[in-house]
């Protein structure tokens, strides 16, 4: 701790920080554009000038930047002061020469930092008369517009891609009062972390491409605390809702989280939401072959509850991408014996050997925030950039904190960015990769191995049997295998925190219990680590805690006609097991209902199609990779501005479908008491209703408002329908209005934060008033409960170790591999998401292809016994002999670990093909 | 002798420059060909590195690099020695390296071209006296790109020193390896500043870094670094051979500071050229030695040492030119290469063509220099046109100040307000004339910023 002085009065603060940070997290302005609480100090801007005294004596002072001055004890400073108030009135005179002054048809206003200092600041006047540079702007691709002449070369762009995110593509070009921050010619920006750049950048230089067309300002936007959907991570979104569409998603702050970046899977692929094809009220058919009907809601529930209570047996198939909440109450209409969580029975039994481990291996699972403070990092089977990127850039970060432990050793504080950096060079914490092919990570590793997926378990049980020899050692290693392992082992020993990452991707529980093993022998030699394990999807963890049978039980089920109605939740069952077995069952179902926000092929099979609310549209809670169960609240009413629609909460189609057929009246539902019914009814879920605030909380005696409280055309906006405005729409579900009304401020702290705003802190920077201490925590602490934990006491090791993979004549096994883009079903739905996605590609070693006697953009047949599929051939420098690398996003056909067939296709033409 | 060569030449004889008394330039030729390794070696050359290795301790190298106060002959004036006992060194710092500011890139200045071109060797020999006391391993000469004579000239005494065994391994049986690597510019002004000389060298751009930390605890590649401008260099081994009293006598009678100096002139002189004169020599004497003033005309004003040093007045002639003197006047000795200027020139187009040069070569990192330096320009050139307004020379007080040390991140802005500053002190008649007379319109429209409406 320090005292600091500042304009006359003491503070006490965390010696440690920079002035600036220092003053911030005190809630003292302080303008500032180059410095960014995740990138540190580099000086360049010279906003944050500060006047500094030496002691109590000295009236003279001198300007300073706080951003690179330590708040040493005693520091003697003023904000106030006349001559550095003219002095940052010069820097935001100097920065606004350039400026084209665009503000009312530039897309960054209204959440700008630039017109929060300049306002701050008092630049009013405009005394330059010159000409003004010009530039010129590149296509940058689908996700982000380029506007250069906004640009006030603060340098936060640069330092983010590259220093941060670790990409290469972006770069400062030119000199003096010309610099240019671009790529080397126009193309797309190749970080998935790009979409960051519209909130790092201070002014509209990049902005959100995907929002352009249809636009609307920060203060006319309507927001909820979201969730995002798009991988088990949990990254926390605001979502901002105009007209009844989805606009954007911005960053919400999370301190144990996401903090202040996404990746740009979660923030561009929203466009689901808004798809014209969603199914927007009751559809039904009694048979077949006839043309599906709309209904009303009553007739469609009538209808639906006829058919189900003349059933024999209904089962129900819940979603890994629905919340807990509607997965519970289908469990309750159906019963919990014939419940399916709609998992294939690979993925599930993955799912299940890691809920087991996360108890079992002795090692606590860490937030992604305590990811970056582990010091040596091995990675089993994992390309965390393709499947759970945020935590890529969690990785990146812990091995880069090796500079700034290297700084600290010469006395370099740790915010001092550029200086950290030069100490440093590449100096990083050991990251292991064990992974098929080449990952978004490979250039912070200390070593990377190309592996079939029995050979990255057995790389993880050496490193386990070379920590501790208890743990069963793995027979016929070849030697190199075996120095490798020895080598992971000293390093994640000479480790503080060592951390160990794995996964399901690939399919392997035998790399997870590799993986465990690693953990486990850790836990015994007393390390203080970690073991973290990658889920697929947004509720992935959540349902395997709840329980359920796999998706096959489910089809043989309805194929052997043991059961004749099937109730789907939010579930596209093509993207999961191949078609065949799926379509069996479902042509043997007497009755398919089916709930879901998009019109998939599962879809299409239903009797009754009930229009489900999508994530901006409905509440509920979702469990994350960390074991966070987080609440994500409804973003708009769709009903509002098209009153014809019948989206509802699958939980409260359940809900009341279940009344339906028990011909009760249907009693009024919420969410709080389907959340605390969810709770009682599964005791690994108990703690969920603590997740979020309920209903009725209030702040200041408020309800929280979505809107700004600049918020304008609520009285014209639904004028083409009804010049009478309707009261606006009631929400028994939240404790949030769907209006202005209601508390909007930062002073009283609160979890569950709608959209950032604080008086003269417009942009994504005004979360600062919202932590504790700038990339602190909320202060009210930050959302959602952890529901995993690890049992106390040694566990044992896992015993069954595969054998050494073979390569095999004429076949090939085949690892799917994640794709960021194009690689999860909802995602892949928008248009922007599919604007990026690299074509699908058949990843073949060169050899192979060699001896295949194909080449890059030949196509391919790959067939198995669950299917084929023709993909264009790639060829991969990296894949171990004997793999074949299948993109996932395709058809489920063939699965993870088949050995499979190649042929050369005989049809021409680019694209995916399944057969089945 | 090319025309080019012209302002980089000596204006000594030989029989002027002695040994005991011309430590920089007195193994020079009268021909003005470089002094080839044998011909060095035979003038004393390489004698300091033998003696010191003979007999002395790195720490016994920066001692008397300490007591004889070299100071930084770059223009910042800083303790060579200082800076040395500054650099980490020890069992557990990694060794780092020596770095040869040879970026002479300062308007009006052509001393470090003469030893470059000339006398490699006298680098070199004071190269390896540095890389000695700091446990350098690896030295590189950061050359300016256009010096393409000097860099004939470094390559082959660089060859030579090599083959000789002063460069390498166990350098003349001292267990001491140290090498040398010649990195030509690619022609930015700001790489003369020494951090951002140490990014370029490492690829990066060309941006200044902050310090502290100061490149002696964390420089090129993160390593500890050593960086001297060629003169200052060029000084260690007379001073090794000799030792420090010698060096501070040199100049005893005329200032503080030790040794001698390559002072030189250009501008409207009869004679531009380079002179090694005891340190705190005044600018008459120069200024006699040049021949006087050109044609006859009267001197104006002077810069002491580069574009980014400010105006002096011909009433300041007398004065020492040394670090103190030349500070306590306002201005800075620089490098110590007189800009003469007549009594026909116009102050306010030359402060214009400098801050051109400067706003142009600012690297663009941080906001007073990248963005107010331009605006000068703009407001210089309206000056010159006539059509400056009032408040105009106001604007450019204000500009200059704020363009001032600890403003911004490096000294290149300050250095550029330095030309600047003084010009509107001693000349603002000059720059009042540029205001041109309200017009009627613009008075009756006097307050930016607002409409008038005229109701009628």
């Amino acid at each position: 701790m320090a005292t600091i002085h500042v304009d006359g009065r003491r503070y006490e603060v965390d010696g440690g920080d920079n002035l600036l940070a220092a003053c911030l997290s005190l809630g003292l302005d302080v303008p500032y554009f180059c410095w960014h609480p995740s990138l540190g100090s580099v000086g360049a801007c010279r906003q944050c000038a500060v006047k500094q005294y030496k002691d109590e004596d000295d009236t003279q002072g001198m300007l300073v930047m706080s951003c690179m001055t330590p708040s040493a004890d005693g520091t003697r400073i003023s904000i106030d002061d006349d001559e550095a108030r003219e002095f940052r009135a010069s820097v935001v005179e100097w920065l606004m020469i350039n400026h084209p002054h665009d503000c009312p048809v530039c897309e960054e206003g209204g959440h700008c930092h630039l017109q929060d200092m300049t306002v701050m600041t008092g630049h009013d006047r405009r005394r330059y008369r010159f000409s003004k540079r010009t530039h010129r702007n590149q296509d940058l691709g689908p996700f982000i517009g380029h506007e250069m002449n906004r640009c006030i070369t603060c340098y936060r762009c640069v330092r983010f891609y590259r220093d941060y995110a670790g990409g290469q593509d972006l770069g400062a070009f030119g000199a003096n009062d010309n610099i240019y921050f671009g790529r080397h010619q126009d193309g797309v920006l190749e970080s998935p972390f790009s979409g960051n750049l519209t909130e790092v950048c201070p002014t509209g230089v990049f902005t959100d491409q995907t929002h352009a067309e249809r636009y609307t300002r920060k203060w006319d936007l309507q927001f909820a605390p979201s969730i995002c959907h798009q991988c088990a991570m949990g990254c926390n979104i605001s979502p901002g809702e105009r007209y009844g569409e989805l606009r954007r998603i911005e960053n919400r702050y999370h301190g144990e989280v996401n903090r202040f970046f996404l990746c740009d899977r979660g923030r561009f692929g929203h466009g689901y939401v808004n798809r014209d094809d969603r199914p927007r009220l009751p559809e039904w058919r009694s048979d077949r072959d006839d043309a599906c009907v709309t209904l009303e809601v009553d007739t469609a529930l009538d209808h639906g509850a006829d058919r189900l209570r003349s059933a024999r047996r209904v089962i129900g198939i819940g979603s890994p991408r629905a919340s807990l909440e509607s997965n519970h109450q289908l469990r309750k209409l159906v019963g919990d014996d014939v419940f399916s969580t709609g998992i294939a029975a690979t993925e599930q039994r993955c799912l299940a050997a890691m809920q087991a481990l996360n108890h079992s291996c002795g090692l606590p699972t860490p937030t992604l925030r305590e990811v970056e403070q582990h010091d040596a990092v091995f990675i089993l089977g994992e390309d965390l950039i393709a499947s759970a990127a945020r935590l890529g850039l969690a990785v990146r970060q812990a091995a880069q904190a090796r500079l700034e432990a290297l700084a600290a050793e010469r006395d370099i504080p740790s915010w001092n960015d550029a200086a950290v950096r030069t100490l440093g060079q590449n100096r990083y914490h050991p990251v292991f990769i064990a992974y098929p092919t080449a990952t978004d990570l490979d250039d912070v590793t200390a070593a990377r191995w190309a592996l079939a997926p029995d050979d990255i378990a057995r790389l993880g049980f050496a490193v386990a049997h070379e920590i501790d020899d208890k743990a069963p050692a793995v027979a016929g290693l070849d030697p190199a295998m075996q120095e490798a392992a020895r080598d992971i082992a000293v390093r994640l020993m000479a480790a503080e925190r060592p951390l160990v990452i794995s996964g399901g991707s690939l399919g392997s529980e035998a790399i997870l219990e590799a993986a465990g093993n690693v953990a486990r022998a850790l836990a015994r030699r007393a390390r203080r680590g970690g073991l973290l394990l990658v889920r697929r999807e947004a509720n992935s963890t959540g349902l395997a805690m709840m329980g359920g049978k796999p998706l096959e039980w489910a089809l043989d089920e309805l194929a052997s006609r043991r059961a004749d109605a099937v109730v789907i939740l939010e579930n596209d069952l093509y993207q999961r097991l191949p078609a065949a077995p799926i379509e069996a069952a479902l042509a043997a179902a007497e009755t398919v209902v089916v709930l879901d926000h998009q019109r998939t092929a599962t879809w299409a099979w239903a009797h009754l199609g009930l229009p489900a609310a999508s994530f901006a549209e409905a509440d509920g809670t979702l469990v994350s990779l960390e074991g966070r169960a987080q609440r994500f609240f409804q973003v708009f009413d769709p009903a509002y501005l098209r009153p014809e629609t019948r989206i509802r909460e699958s939980w409260r189609w359940l809900h009341v479908l279940r009344a339906d057929i028990q011909r009760h009246e249907v009693a009024d539902i919420t969410l709080d008491a389907v959340t605390r019914d969810c709770a009682d009814a599964y005791p690994a879920l108990s703690a969920i209703v603590a997740a979020a605030p309920d209903a009725d909380s209030r702040v200041h005696g408020l309800k929280l408002a979505r809107e700004p409280h600049r918020s304008s055309g609520r009285t014209a906006m639904r004028a083409h329908i009804d010049v009478n405005e309707p009261r606006v729409p009631q929400d028994p579900d939240s404790p949030f209005t769907f209006s202005m009304e209601g508390y909007n401020g930062y002073d009283r702290p609160r979890e569950e934060v709608a959209f950032a705003w604080a008086p003269g802190w417009n942009s994504p920077q005004a979360w600062n008033k919202f932590t504790d201490e700038v990339g602190g925590h909320l202060r009210a602490g930050d959302p959602g409960v952890r529901l995993i934990a690890p049992h106390p006491g040694d566990h044992d090791y896992a015993t069954v170790i595969p054998e050494g993979f073979r390569a095999r004549e004429g076949e090939w096994q085949v690892v799917i591999l994640p794709r960021l883009f194009g690689g999860e079903e909802t995602s892949s739905r928008a248009a922007p998401i599919l604007a990026r996605a690299a074509p699908a590609t058949l990843a073949l070693t060169i050899d192979d292809a060699t001896r295949l006697g194909v080449s890059d953009g030949d196509r391919m047949v790959i067939a198995s016994h669950t299917g084929s599929l023709t993909l264009t051939v790639r060829r991969d420098a990296t894949l171990p002999e004997g793999v074949v690398g299948v993109p996932a996003g395709c058809a489920p056909a063939p699965a993870a670990g088949e050995w499979a067939r190649l042929t050369v296709s005989s049809a021409g033409g680019p694209g995916v093909e399944a057969h089945s | 002798m090319s025309v080019a060569r012209y302002h980089s030449q000596l204006r000594q004889s030989a029989a002027e420059r002695r040994a005991e008394t011309h430590p920089l330039t007195w193994r020079l030729r009268e021909d003005g060909a470089m002094v080839g390794l044998d011909e060095y070696v035979a003038k004393d050359g390489y004698a300091a590195v033998r003696e010191v290795f003979d007999r002395q301790s790195p720490e016994d190298v920066v001692a008397t690099m300490k007591t004889a106060n070299v100071r930084g002959r770059g223009g910042g004036g800083f303790s060579a020695g200082m800076k040395w006992s500054l650099t980490m060194k020890g069992p557990d710092i990694p060794r780092g390296y020596l770095l040869c500011n040879a970026d002479e890139m300062e308007p009006g200045t052509f001393k470090d071209r003469l030893l470059l071109e000339q006398q490699p060797h006298l680098l070199i020999e004071g190269m390896i006296l540095a890389a000695y006391a700091n446990h350098s391993y690896y030295g590189y000469i950061f050359l300016r790109g256009e010096y393409v004579d000097a860099a004939r000239s470094l390559a082959r005494a660089l060859e030579e020193a090599r083959a000789a065994g002063w460069l390498g391994r166990d350098i003349a049986g001292s267990d001491f390896d140290f090498d040398i690597v010649l990195h030509t510019g690619a022609g930015r002004y700001i790489c003369g500043e020494e951090t951002a000389l140490i990014n370029s060298l490492e690829g990066q751009r060309a941006n200044p870094r902050d310090k502290p930390p100061f490149p002696g605890q964390s420089g090129a590649w993160g390593k500890p670094t050593v960086v001297n401008n060629v003169e200052t260099l060029c000084n260690a081994p007379a001073v090794m051979r000799h030792g420090a009293d010698w060096y501070q006598d040199l100049s005893a009678d005329v200032s503080e500071d030790g040794g001698t100096k390559l002072y030189g002139i250009s501008g409207k002189v009869v004679r531009s050229g380079l002179w090694e004169l005891p340190i705190g020599t005044t600018g008459r004497e120069l200024l006699e030695r040049a021949g006087g003033m050109r044609d006859g005309r009267a001197l104006k004003t002077w810069l002491p040492g580069g574009g980014s040093t400010g105006f002096l007045l011909p009433e300041h002639l007398d004065q020492a030119l040394d670090f103190d003197t030349i500070g306590e006047l306002g201005s800075r000795l620089g490098t110590g290469l007189l800009t003469v200027v007549n009594e026909d020139q116009s102050v306010l187009s030359l402060v214009r063509n400098l801050e051109q040069f400067f706003a142009r070569e600012s690297c663009g990192w941080c906001t007073p220099c990248r963005d107010g330096l331009p605006w000068t320009v703009k407001l210089l050139q309206a000056l010159e046109r006539g059509e400056g307004e009032s408040g105009d020379l106001e604007l450019l007080d204000k500009l200059a100040d704020d363009l001032g040390p600890a403003k911004t991140f490096c000294a290149h802005a300050p250095g550029a307000s330095m030309p600047l500053q003084s010009a509107l002190k001693y000349f603002r008649d000059e720059f009042e004339r540029g205001v041109a007379p309200p017009s009627h319109a613009a008075q009756a429209d006097s307050t930016p910023g607002f409409i008038h409406q005229q109701v009628r």
